[in-house]
């Protein structure tokens, strides 16, 4: 089956995910800002859906969306926002920000300009239904090995975590 | 005072020297709750402050008065016999036993004795009472924590008993079915074979409501364990009733310093021994099937007779004092009369048990969670208009 | 045009497969308004229900023995004043019933009503309906914080760590009965809800029995989670009435309260129909391994009509118990049409073509109806369980077990 107005859901999904980003930092409420988050993932979910990578965008929608961000907002509702609010919201840091910026948007610049003919093996092929399996493949198979250092890397955080708040009990 | 409470009730609480959340870890709010007055699990007006800490009561500040009426104001103007029926209004959902212990503290102020039969209808229906108190009790505890089936369930049957109480005297909830003296009206007909009934009737309907609650998992982790308060704390607060009892003190009025006719019968004072929400569930459930016993042993042997002692038509007790109290369904119900010589009381203090035992909250719940709140109020069994009176 | 509309009813795909557009709103029309009807049934059975349990009779006064009680109710609320408190944040406070309605009837795209029945077959079907489902904590949160006000606050903190909780040990039993799609000799398993049922019609059983008592407790677990998902007694802590007064809605009143009504429904039987496709063989009919053949397919397609005829059998024993007084005579009619309703659907369901096409939906909705009806029943039944006990519920026991059950699975698996 073919995919219909591509282009315009291209656009219109970048478009919110900017939006929403450009919202995440102005705000000066961190909840408004948090829901704002919340959009451009859901954006980004959507433009994975156009990769032909539904798996990716089911989880993005479930961990990110309905896990990490209700974990953030539920933060958030806890920490006095009148004494936020109040705080400066930008730091005085523009000269480092600056670079930062120039240095990244030059990055993504240039893989925008010479992607296509630096990694010619490695421009996606959609595959459309078979797209979980083959993650699953990658994921147990081929990274193996990493995959499994970055569980054990979160099993360290998951200890830390449970130590720092074993003091309150 | 008021007025300053419900604009910051924080300065209220502020006041009392509460536990503090650790200030080591992350710097979280504390959470200033007003429980009530209006409030569906508060058992009426009344209004508990409760500084939290997430889910975690630090302190709690109780704000009675909103049900107040000036009942022992009243009471210095009327006469003996016009204040009998407001009594009747402290504890409504009890108004028989609050009825008993008047009539009797003023019949022990006059050294008038009711004769055995008034006695022995005044157990039977004080008993009934407690039932139906109990009842109420186990259906609102039981809606509080979540189960909302028994509550029709002992409706249900509580309405068995309000039937016998209008049959009786024509009133339902605040019978005013007694007199000083004894009882006014003589048992209607059909009352005993009413009264037998009922005691059949019964037994199956609480195993029922213990087939509900007694073994459920969810019940016994939500009271078990939940409350805790032990004897010598009890004592100490004054608490009296099925709470006392539950802590393992084994003290009943009924026993203890008889009145009415309850030494002649043969009954168990069931005793818990953890003090917790569950034992106070278990000894009241007892306390139901040790009712119906005695309910059973008075109407088997109700005596012939008059009900009514010979009293003067205008009660006008010699000067002198008099402390009298029951065991109302609820705990200790003291009558304090003082008399001038008049047809009018000097002063008249009302010991209610639900107002003493309410004063335990704070130590009941300190240190758990906001749902225990709710179910020690219900456990308590209080009822608002016998604490503000 | 004529042929592009007609051009689905000879495919056998769904219409969001078949790209067929026209198709495919239909569907979404049918199914939408279906739920919604569906809500508003259950609504109506649930107080009725619920009143049978506690000898009472439930609503008896709007229309006959209550039936047009929702339709007043809509009524009620509809024209209910909608109070925003003052202090809210009126942006997210008009948001949230939104998100929640909008995560429950989203679901529904991937509902498999039959091998045909459905919106549309997504291949990471099972994945989108967790996914979505787990976006209504968000309208949770965020009608809490909005009202600005304590009580929700506390609700609003509840129900997400609840929800986040509980969909830990969902998911995993969800996975192990994934696994066991995994189980033919191609070794690929699917993630596509109608695949996941159409695995089970291969394997000639449904997943509940599959290794047993495996399945078993994997449906245990998920049955006991979809219950805390959807904030339902016994594990209805967000919005405990005697603690919280309402939880999360405490400040919503009217329609928006009635949002968050019909997407509590909704998304009830939406897990009710996860459950369904995943452990109890979606639209399959009972007992296809035993009673086969040409006859017993023959009764169990006459089952549907027969049942409508039942039902309107009922209705007419109520119109002959009715009090013949002409205060009575409009329910008495009311009552009478109700039945002739259900009657004439009974009777249409017993034409052949109608019968083939409609009797996957019927098993399916029958045993989505047994769930709903379990939900009711745990609500008259138990008590309301304690924050922390329902943690140590969630963590403790239903994970631990379904890691278990997971790991136990993948070896049946390997091994046979």
């Amino acid at each position: 089956m073919q995919p219909v107005a591509t282009t315009f859901f291209f656009y219109f999904l970048s478009g919110i995910t900017v939006l929403s980003g450009i919202l995440v930092i102005t705000r000066n409420n961190a909840v408004h800002s948090a829901l704002a988050l919340i959009l451009g993932l859901l954006a980004q979910a959507g433009l994975y859906l156009m990769l032909y990578a539904p798996f990716v965008a089911g989880v993005q929608i479930i961990l990110y969306a309905g896990g990490i961000m209700v974990l953030f907002l539920f933060v958030i509702m806890l920490v006095n926002l009148e004494r936020a609010q109040k705080e400066e919201q930008f730091n005085k840091q523009w000269l480092v920000g600056l670079l930062a910026a120039v240095a990244l948007g030059g990055l993504l610049f240039a893989v925008y300009v010479k992607g296509g003919t630096l990694f010619t093996e490695h421009i996606a092929q959609p595959v459309e239904n078979s797209n979980t399996q083959q993650i699953g493949v990658m994921l147990y198979g081929n990274y193996m090995f990493a995959f499994e250092i970055a569980s054990l890397l979160l099993l360290v955080a998951i200890i830390g975590a449970v130590v720092m708040a074993k003091k309150r009990i | 005072m008021g007025d300053q409470i419900t604009k910051d009730p924080a300065s209220f609480i502020s006041h009392l020297e509460l536990d503090q959340p650790d200030k080591t870890f992350l710097d979280s709010n504390e959470l200033i709750i007003n429980m009530g007055p209006q409030h569906p699990a508060t058992h009426g007006v009344l209004r508990v402050i409760l500084k939290l800490d997430g889910e975690k009561v630090l302190g709690t500040e109780c704000v009675i008065g909103y049900l107040h009426r000036g009942v022992e104001k009243i009471a210095e103007h009327r006469t003996y016999t016009m204040f009998n029926p407001y009594v009747d209004r402290m504890d409504y959902v009890a108004a028989v036993s609050n009825g008993l212990g008047y009539c009797e503290a003023v019949e022990k102020l006059m050294n008038v004795q009711a004769p055995p039969r008034a006695n022995y209808i005044r157990v039977i229906l004080t008993e009934l009472n407690r039932l139906a108190s109990h009842q109420l009790w186990l259906g609102t505890h039981a809606l509080d924590i979540g189960a909302m089936t028994p509550l029709f369930y002992t409706f249900r049957d509580r309405e068995e008993i309000l039937k016998i109480f209008e049959k009786y005297c024509g009133a339902r909830l605040t019978t005013h079915a007694f007199r000083i003296g004894g009882c006014l009206y003589e048992t209607y007909d059909g009352f005993e074979q009413d009264v037998k009934k009922f005691i059949d009737f019964l037994p199956p309907k609480i195993d029922e409501y213990e087939e509900l609650l007694t073994t459920n998992r969810i019940w016994v982790e939500r009271t078990k364990g939940v409350g805790k308060i032990t004897a010598a704390d009890c004592v100490a607060l004054g608490v009296t009733g099925p709470v006392l009892r539950a802590s393992g003190v084994k003290w009943d009025l009924r026993k203890a310093q008889p009145y009415a006719a309850y030494s002649e019968f043969d009954f168990d004072i069931p005793i818990g021994q953890s003090g917790d929400t569950y034992d106070r569930y278990l000894v009241r459930m007892e306390e139901m099937r040790q009712s119906l016993r005695i309910i059973r042993q008075a109407v088997e042997r109700i005596p012939e007779g008059p009900i009514m002692a010979k009293v003067p038509k205008v009660i006008k007790p010699a000067v002198g004092e008099i402390y009298h109290s029951i065991e109302a369904p609820k705990g200790e119900l003291g009558y304090f009369i003082v008399s001038d010589g008049s047809t009018q009381p000097y002063r008249i203090r009302v010991r209610p048990p639900s107002f003493v035992n309410l004063q335990a909250l704070d130590l009941m719940v300190r240190g758990q969670l906001v749902a225990d709140v709710i179910a020690v109020i219900g456990t308590l069994d209080i009822v608002l208009g016998e604490v503000d009176r | 045009m004529l042929d592009y509309i007609t051009s689905y009813l000879s495919s056998n795909t769904t219409p969001g497969q078949a790209g067929n557009v026209f198709w495919a709103l239909v569907y979404i029309m049918v199914v939408f308004g279906g739920v919604s009807v569906a809500v508003m049934a259950m609504n109506w059975l649930e107080r009725k229900a619920l009143a049978h349990f506690q000898i009472r009779l439930g609503p008896m006064r709007v229309g006959p023995h209550g039936l047009l009680q929702p339709i007043a109710d809509a009524i009620k609320l509809l024209t209910k004043e909608d109070i925003v408190p003052s202090e809210a944040d009126k942006f997210v406070f008009w948001l949230a019933p939104l998100i929640i309605l909008c995560a429950s009837f989203t679901v529904y795209i991937v509902v498999p009503f039959g091998p045909t029945h459905a919106i549309t077959d997504l291949n990471i079907g099972i994945l989108f309906m967790l996914g979505v489902s787990s976006l209504s904590v968000l309208g949770v949160v965020m009608a809490g914080w909005a009202s600005n006000s304590h009580y929700p606050l506390i609700g609003a903190l509840r129900s997400s760590a609840q929800m986040i909780s509980y969909e830990v040990a969902m998911g995993l039993a969800v996975v192990s009965a994934i696994l066991m799609t995994s189980l033919n000799a191609t070794g690929t398993g699917t993630l596509s809800m109608i695949g996941i049922v159409q695995a089970q019609q291969s394997q000639q059983m449904w997943f509940l029995f599959k290794f047993f008592p495996l399945g078993f407790i994997a449906f245990g677990i998920f049955a006991i989670a979809m219950v805390a998902e959807t904030n339902r007694a016994p594990f209805d802590l967000p919005e405990a009435e005697s603690e919280l007064t309402a939880g999360f809605h405490t400040e919503y009143s009217g329609l928006r309260w009635s949002l968050f009504m019909l997407g509590e429904y909704a998304a009830m039987i939406a897990v009710s129909s996860i459950a369904v496709t995943l452990w109890v063989g979606g639209w399959m009919r009972p007992f296809p391994n035993w009673l086969t053949g040409e006859t017993w397919d023959l009764v169990f397609s006459l089952i549907p009509g027969f049942l409508f005829l039942g039902l309107a059998f009922i209705a007419f024993i109520g119109v002959a118990r009715m009090p013949k007084h002409p205060y009575f005579r409009v329910q008495t009619i009311g009552l009478a049409g109700f039945g002739a309703v259900l009657g004439l659907i009974g009777l249409v369901l017993f034409a052949p073509p109608v019968r083939d096409r409609i009797q996957d939906i019927f098993w399916f909705c029958a045993k989505v109806a047994v769930f709903m009806y379990l939900y009711i029943w745990y609500r008259a039944t138990f008590p309301r369980y304690r924050f922390d006990q329902l943690m140590r519920v969630g963590w403790k026991v239903l994970l631990p077990v379904s890691i278990g059950v997971l790991i136990l699975t993948a070896i049946m698996g390997v091994l046979f």
